[in-house]
This record gives C-alpha cells, structure tokens and sequence, in this order.
C-alpha cells in the first residue's frame, strides 16, 4: 500500500460517509476485493446479484423487519450502567445485543442472510463459527426458514465452547469439526469455502462477519447497522445527546462496523474499536490485526493481517474465540487508515477484570468478546472524565462458562477474589 | 524489445514444450510438487525425477491457508512449512541448482507472493528460470497488478477456467492467459478422484475453441485411464496430489509419470 497524504485520507473518508464504498469493484478505497479461486466466481456473482434484487427492496425489508422484531426481539434495550459510570467517572451506556435471540448481534446477520438464501433458492447453507455464536445463530435461522445447515467448527473452539456446540446440534445443525490449520475460526473459514467451492451454486455461505470477499463485508454491514440505527435513535431520546465515544470489540469485525457505521458522519463522536491483545505483543499471542498487522490477502480480501515476513498467516491467541481470527474486515482497514476509527487492544486479563465489573455492577454476564469493549471504554473513561460512552455489549457470557469456571469463577471458589 | 514479445519468453517455453507433446501424438503431462515435501533436503533432486518425465512443472509455494486445496496439498504445505521452506528458498534453491529441462511455474497463493514484492517477484523468478505463476486465489478480475509486473519479464500468469464459467467471462479468461489456460475439470478443492464424463469433455472442448494457447486439464487426475479420456479434448493433463502422494511414500515419480501415459513408453 502506498502511503496516503492528508487529503488522500479526507477524501476517503468523505466517500465512505457518503456511501460510495463498496465500489464496483468491491472496495473500501484500497482495501477489499474478491479473491477467490475462479470456481467461486459464478456463486459470488450471484450472490451479488441476488443482493441487489432483494436487499433493500419494500418486500425483502419488510419480512425481514417482521423477523428481527417479532423472533429475534429487537429494537434490543440501551442500558444506563450508572454503577460502572459512577466507578468510572462517565456516563456510560450499553447497547444490548446480549438481548438479542440466541445471546448475540450474530442473530441480525444470520437471520438476514438466510432470508436471503431462501429467496435465492439454496438447498443448503454452510457456515462457519469460532465462539460458537454465529454457528447457533446460523442453525437458528436455518430452522427458521426451513433450510438445512452445515457448521465448520475448529476443534480448539469447540472444546473452548462446548455449551454452543450442543445449542447447535439441538438446532438440527451438523457441527463438523476442524481439526486443520489452527483448529480455530481461520480454519473453519478454510473450510467452509471448500465446501462451498464443491457446491457453488447449489450451497449458501452463511458468512458471520465482516470479511471474506465481496459482497460479504458489505452485506454483513447492512444487516448489522440495526444496531448503531437503533442505538443512535435511543441515545438521542434516552441520554439527550450523542455520545462522546462509542467503543466496541474488534474481532472480524460486524458487531463493531453495525455499531459505528451510523455515527461515522457525526464529526463529534470519537470512535474506538478494542482488539484481542491476549497476553502479549509478540506474533501468536494476541490478535490484534489493526493495531499490530500489515496489509495482505486473506479469505478473499485486501485488508489487515497478522502474518510473518513471507506472507504467512499467524497463528492468533485470544480467551475469546470470536475474536481470535489474524484478519479483519477491509472497512475497518479504510477507517483506520483514514483515521476516522481508532483501534487499540485490552488484554486477556483486563477482559476478565472487564466480565467480573460488569457482572457485579450491573449485573450483566457479558461475552469474553464484548468485555473487552468494556476494558477499553473503562480505560478511555479514565482518560476522559465526565464524558458520555456508548459500549456495543455485543453478545452475553454464557457460552463462557468452561473458561470462566477454570478463571474467575475457581477464584472465587478458592476465596481469591 | 521487452522479452514478453520474444519467441523464447518464458511465457512461450511453456507454450512449446506442451505443444512439443501434441506433436508425439500425446497430451503434455503437467506435474505438480509441493516443495520440500516430504523432504526439504530431497527438493532437487525430487524436482530433477519430476521433470525428467514431465513436459512442464509447477513447484508449489506452501502457504498456510491453501483453501482452494484437498487434504494431500493441505498436509504437504503444512509440512513444508514446518520444514522453513519459503519462497526465498525456492528461489534461491532453482537458481542454485542445475537447470532441468522441462519450463517450471510456481503455485502460490497471492498472499506470499504480495509480501515478496511483485516487481522484486518477477527478478527473482527470472534468475530462477522460473516461466510462470498460478495463483489459485487470483481471479481473472484481480489480477491486472501481478499480471503486469509478470509481463515486464515475459512471465506467464496462467488463468482458469472452470464447468460453471460464463462463455463471457470464459472469453476473457483465456484471452488473458499465458503458458496455458488451466481447465479445472470439476468444482471442488483437489486431490479428489473423478471419473471423466460426457459434460467434461465437451466443457473441454469449449474451452480449447477459446483458447489461443493451450488447454490443461486439472483437479482429481490419477489415473492413465483418465488421461487416456483427456487425450484428444485437451493439450495437456495437470497431476498434483496424487503424485504428491507417489512423492510422499518414497517411490519413483518419474516411473509413475511414465506409465500415466503409456502411448509414449
């Protein structure tokens, strides 16, 4: 990537709050594109088209709207955490996405997209998952509309999060485990394109974040802005202003870019994504791609990566399987490199801090991954006292619970904490 | 003269040792290794037996995320890579070694090749006698960067076509390509075996009347029956993970080349 100047920056950003990105070639400035293996092109043209005659349309919309409101229960509640404010010194505010159907903003994407699989005529979906969230979401909206499901599974997530791995199964999904690669989200990917590449035109991929290649990060981005919409609309009536920053986790990227995009023109409000920076700063041991990586080809897109000097892909670590995935989606990558976005990291051991404060303060159990939009807020609030945040509390804790039960829960248990 | 318009560019050494084929009545045997594997040490002389029975040979860059690729590849890059087999070794190795006579390509997914540097890339390959590239996760419609930087030194960038690519799209794709155009006879990662129906044949035929270079046939090749099948609809036949698999329990590659194809014993 060749350096950018000041007014490269400015009008990037002014064409991506104008919405000019995706372009026609799929790209948020430098960053996207669709590479792919050339089997995958007729499925992913059609997918596009598909998207265009459906998404956006009175009638899609409107069974869609009927579906998040009545089965998924939005619009989801914007929580006062006065506790957490008064421990902090700020006002702070939680978008509840913990609330959504299946305990997390997976549902808005999956649901939509499985709509959309529908009208597009699929046999079957495949999806892959890495906390196991997108993976019950995928299984719950394919049982929804009646379409038979298939999920790619690494093997070190499924043991990580066990609880989703039966959710699954009782959903009527196949849960098939990974055990190539790095056995985490990355591989699951792999291999649901694999799948996928056997099958194109009859098999739906049920992407669940931002990335891979056009127009995924572009779909998923639509279906999620339910959540900066409402949340917008809510802090204007409930707080009676903007907030002065809004923060969520960055894993590949959806709940975050659902969050943000709606607020990306309000100049005031600074925006902060919080990355896994598990327990180090080393290559392997966090997964920190913005803050940490360089620009490359993964999954079928120019964006951020975490790889070596020879162009390959590192291995991740973070407690929380969503966000452990060396890659992010390429809007993210645009808004870093415009400056509109800021990412930093919190580490494994302030997320944990993050689901115990947030637990006994507000009595929310918070995802591992939602946690650390809590530890990085917690941080920016320290900074900047009295101000207004808003934290997209992206999906709830349960699904946590082996690894809480060896942390904080032992620590309680052994009267440690 | 840039060398991409020389009679012996690199490009068109590939062209010639498949059509060399064609004229001994038989179609050119493409063979495919993962390099290094099984093991680092045997890379040349394992890439000497391959080429002494093939007509073109594509060395394969092991990368960590080979999603257009079946079990055999997965697990020969994997180890490959766990070996600290890099593209800079590979070059360096071709460059090193003494020349084969059979064109060599590289496979690589674009990712390494990005890291390297595209115009760095087309040095190096030159000085490796390198004659092509194949990047499975390179699309016709992405590739216009590394295309050009390949063209700069008379580089092939080998395109594929695939049973459900548009006559349209079919059109551009081998208009675009150099060395050959790969015909990847089914959807689906490799390595897998597939019998040759009725459809593959005349998808085959179809892209050979789009072709102006030659056409090679890939994906679930293992067999002399196949090839056989093959023989008359394309140019040439690709074989990589079942010689990944000769490679990989010690036998002889070249003997296993030879009776692929038993028309030129």
């Amino acid at each position: 990537m060749t350096a950018m100047t000041e007014q490269d920056r400015r009008q990037l950003l002014d064409a991506e709050i104008a919405g000019v990105f995706p372009d026609t070639r799929g790209r948020f400035g430098p960053f996207g594109g669709r590479y792919i293996p050339e089997t995958l092109i007729p499925a992913i043209e059609r997918l596009e088209a598909g998207l265009r005659a459906h998404l956006g349309t009175a009638d899609f919309e409107r069974e869609l709207a009927d579906e998040l409101r009545s089965w998924v229960g939005r619009p989801t509640a914007l929580t006062h955490a006065r506790r957490l404010g008064a421990r902090w010194g700020a006002e702070v505010w939680l978008k509840r996405e913990d609330l959504a159907h299946t305990g997390a903003h997976k549902i808005n994407n999956a649901i939509g997209q499985a709509l959309l699989a529908k009208r597009l005529g699929a046999r079957r979906v495949v999806a892959e998952t890495g906390a196991g969230q997108h993976g019950v979401a995928s299984a719950a909206a394919c049982a929804r509309v009646g379409l038979p499901c298939t999920v790619y599974m690494g093997a070190l997530d499924m043991e990580r999060q066990a609880p989703n791995v039966g959710r699954m199964r009782l959903l009527g999904a196949q849960v098939v485990p990974v055990t190539e690669g790095d056995r985490t989200l990355r591989a699951a990917v792999d291999e649901a394109l694999r799948d996928w590449v056997a099958d194109p035109l009859g098999t739906y991929y049920l992407l669940g974040s931002a990335i891979g290649p056009h127009p995924y990060p572009y779909l998923v981005r639509q279906l999620q802005t339910i959540i900066g919409r409402e949340a917008r609309a809510q802090m204007l009536a409930a707080a009676g202003g903007l907030p002065d920053a809004l923060i969520a986790c960055v894993g590949g990227g959806s709940n975050s870019i659902g969050l943000f995009h709606p607020f990306l023109a309000d100049a005031a409000v600074e925006i902060i994504g919080i990355e896994a920076g598990g327990h180090g700063r080393a290559l392997g041991e966090h997964s920190a791609t913005l803050a940490l990586g360089r620009p490359g080809i993964l999954q079928g897109a120019y964006s951020m990566l975490l790889q070596d000097p020879d162009g390959q892909i590192q291995e991740t670590h973070s407690i929380s399987a969503g966000l452990d995935y060396p890659g992010v989606g390429p809007e993210h990558a645009l808004l870093q490199a415009v400056g509109r976005v800021r990412y930093e990291v919190a580490s494994d051991d302030e997320a944990l801090a993050a689901v115990k404060e947030c637990c006994e303060n507000e009595g929310i159990l918070p995802a591992l991954e939602s946690a650390h939009a809590l530890a990085g807020a917690r941080r920016w609030a320290a900074a900047h006292p009295g101000k207004r945040i808003l934290i997209g509390l992206s999906g709830r804790g349960d699904k946590d619970m082996p690894t809480l039960q060896r942390t904080l829960i032992a620590d309680i248990e052994a009267g440690r904490a | 003269m840039s060398a991409a318009t020389r009679e012996n560019a690199p490009h068109a050494r590939i062209e010639a040792a498949i059509r060399a084929a064609g004229a001994r009545g038989v179609p050119a045997l493409v063979a495919f290794l993962t390099a290094g594997y099984p093991r680092r040490e045997r890379f040349r002389a394992d890439l000497a037996a391959v080429a002494s029975a093939a007509d073109v040979v594509e060395i394969g860059v092991p990368f960590t995320d080979p999603m257009a690729d079946g079990v055999t590849i997965q697990r020969s890059s994997r180890d490959a890579l766990a070996q600290g087999v890099t593209l800079r070794w590979i070059l360096a190795e071709l460059a090193a070694m003494p020349p084969v006579a059979a064109p060599l390509l590289l496979m690589s997914y674009l990712n390494p090749l990005h890291a390297f540097g595209y115009a760095e890339l087309a040095a190096a390959a030159e000085r490796a006698r390198i004659a092509g590239f194949i990047v499975p996760d390179l699309p016709f419609d992405e590739g216009g960067a590394l295309r050009e930087a390949l063209k700069t030194r008379g580089l092939a960038l080998v395109q594929m076509a695939t049973p459900v690519t548009t006559a349209e799209r079919l059109a551009k794709v081998c208009a675009a390509s150099r060395g050959f155009v790969y015909a990847v006879t089914m959807t689906g990662t490799t390595g897998r075996h597939v019998a040759v129906p009725d459809d593959v044949v005349a998808y085959l035929d179809r892209v050979r009347a789009a072709a102006r270079v030659p056409v090679c046939a890939g994906f679930g090749i293992r067999s002399a029956e196949q090839v056989a099948r093959l023989a008359g609809h394309v140019d040439g036949v690709i074989v990589g993970s079942a010689l990944v698999e000769v490679l990989e329990r010690g036998e002889d590659p070249a003997a296993w080349l030879r009776a692929l194809r038993p028309a030129t014993a």
